[in-house]
């Protein structure tokens, strides 16, 4: 049987198994990719929050000293490897590009993040249409550009940020919509866009894409409090790339899988599994980290990583009581931090309301 | 002919893509770099759509660029629904444009 086996190799994976490794624990780290780092790599922007959270670094750089770190703390890692199905007592069922097998480990992190919200409309399965993230990824890891002239759909932090990156990649960005009246992202980002020139539409939406096989045009239109489109405002704009960037839900598959008890949160992304302070879910040995957990960012997700990781030392006995103690007290008050303000105050009551569910379960 | 390939990025400066090769699309020959995915290498080039649905035969495309999706699935080297955006290019691959779910080559 392995120690520890972590599924997924993003931020809150590699943290997990770095933050167990450290205290001697043997760590089997599983990424379906073929280098870990998540979606790390095509976070070219710099991080914001205080310096202790790796602000001003950019995710790419993230990324790399995260990928040496686990390396030097000889975290095994298993490349271009699926996990398939996780099975009671912590079976996970493997599939390597030579064989399927079973392996069961004392404890499992299911770090496995978050994908892409669709929103469909007239035209959004053509080709031309793809998420915010997609389109990060084309540019920043693949190094093609998406589109010449682009839709972006949604003013949160992600349409805000891929929207410059666009930018910088050389497209344009003609336009920005938002369904809401007021832009959802911080401000700094929305300010740097528009001193660009790119047009933030509020109250605004998508009415279809359109193009004979692929994306050639766009029909936008102004909408009224009740998000009715209001006729006689549509207007037709020439774009190759509509990007939609209206958030993202929880990968949280394994666990629906593993019998773990969920909530259902909107603002984190839908359902949540339930976890504890120390991120275990209500199976028992099962941990949870990073956008798995509810949708936050990847500083969140390094230290809901840390903590799992630190926990698991403890319960395998690798660190005392109080050593473990001391870490996540750490790790707990860097959470509360990036977890302040108007954007992070309604993550931080979500968060304790998970806790108060996975607790009135377990009648602590 | 065009080439959506960001050579200079003045975040991540040069762009290092690999050796040179040809693999094949829908049985003509085409270019790519070693490390670049097949849906990539395409769409570097204009192509875009991917495959065309079962019923009504609508063109899909790249969607999700991370493997979750399977818009982007076609059939490779005579197997069908490959996840084009994770799989990278290999020289002399067969990539075919997919119709619905596609065959297995006998």
């Amino acid at each position: 049987m392995e120690e520890v086996m972590v599924v997924g190799g993003g931020p809150a994976g590699l943290c997990a198994a770095i933050e167990s490794a450290r205290y001697g624990v043997k760590v089997i780290l599983i990424d379906e990719n073929d280098m870990p780092g998540g979606q790390l790599f095509k976070q070219i922007h710099r991080f914001f929050g205080s310096a202790q959270h790796r602000a001003g670094i950019r995710g790419y750089d993230i990324g790399n000293s995260l990928l040496s770190e686990s390396e030097k703390l000889g975290v095994r890692v298993l490349l271009n490897t699926v996990v398939w199905g996780i099975f009671q007592d912590n079976f996970l069922g493997i599939k390597t590009e030579k064989e399927t097998k079973i392996l069961q480990a004392k404890k499992i992190v299911v770090g496995t993040g978050a994908l892409e919200n669709p929103l469909a409309f007239p035209g959004w399965t053509l080709p031309g249409v793809m998420g915010a993230g997609a389109a990060q990824t084309m540019m920043n890891i693949q190094r093609v550009l998406p589109g010449k002239r682009i839709l972006m759909i949604g003013s949160g932090n992600v349409g805000l940020i891929v929207s410059y990156q666009l930018l910088q990649a050389g497209a344009k960005v003609v336009a920005l919509v938002e369904a809401l009246p007021k832009i959802s992202g911080y401000l700094v980002h929305a300010a740097k866009i528009s001193r660009a020139g790119v047009q933030i539409l509020t109250s605004h939406t998508i009415v279809k894409a359109d193009g004979k096989g692929e994306v050639k045009k766009a029909v936008i239109a102004k909408i009224d409090e009740n998000f009715k489109m209001i006729k006689g405002t549509e207007k037709e704009i020439k774009v190759d790339l509509v990007c939609i960037a209206v958030g993202l839900r929880p990968l949280d598959e394994l666990c629906w899988m593993a019998g773990c008890q969920f909530t259902y949160i909107p603002s984190l992304g839908g359902f949540i599994p339930l976890h504890s302070r120390d991120m275990e879910t209500t199976v028992s040995g099962i941990y949870v980290a990073g956008d798995v957990s509810g949708i936050e960012e990847a500083s969140t997700a390094i230290e809901e990583g840390k903590l799992a990781g630190i926990a698991i030392a403890e319960s395998l006995g690798y660190i005392s009581k109080k050593e473990a103690e001391e870490k996540k007290e750490l790790s707990w008050e860097s959470l509360r931090e990036l977890r302040l303000g108007s954007f992070g105050e309604g993550r931080q009551k979500t968060k304790d309301l998970i806790l108060k569910q996975y607790n009135s379960l377990h009648k602590m | 002919m065009k080439d959506l390939r960001i050579k200079k990025h003045p975040i991540l400066g040069e762009a290092k893509f690999g050796k040179k090769i040809t693999i094949f699309v829908d049985g003509k020959k085409f270019s790519a770099y070693e490390g670049e995915m097949i849906a990539s290498a395409l769409y570097a080039k204009g192509i875009r759509k991917l495959r065309a649905t079962s019923k009504f035969k609508e063109p899909r495309g790249i969607f999700c660029a991370i493997g979750r999706c399977t818009d982007c699935v076609m059939t490779v080297n005579g197997v069908p629904n490959i996840r084009t955006c994770i799989t990278p290019v290999q020289s002399g691959m067969r990539v075919k444009t997919q119709k619905g779910l596609g065959k297995w080559k006998k």
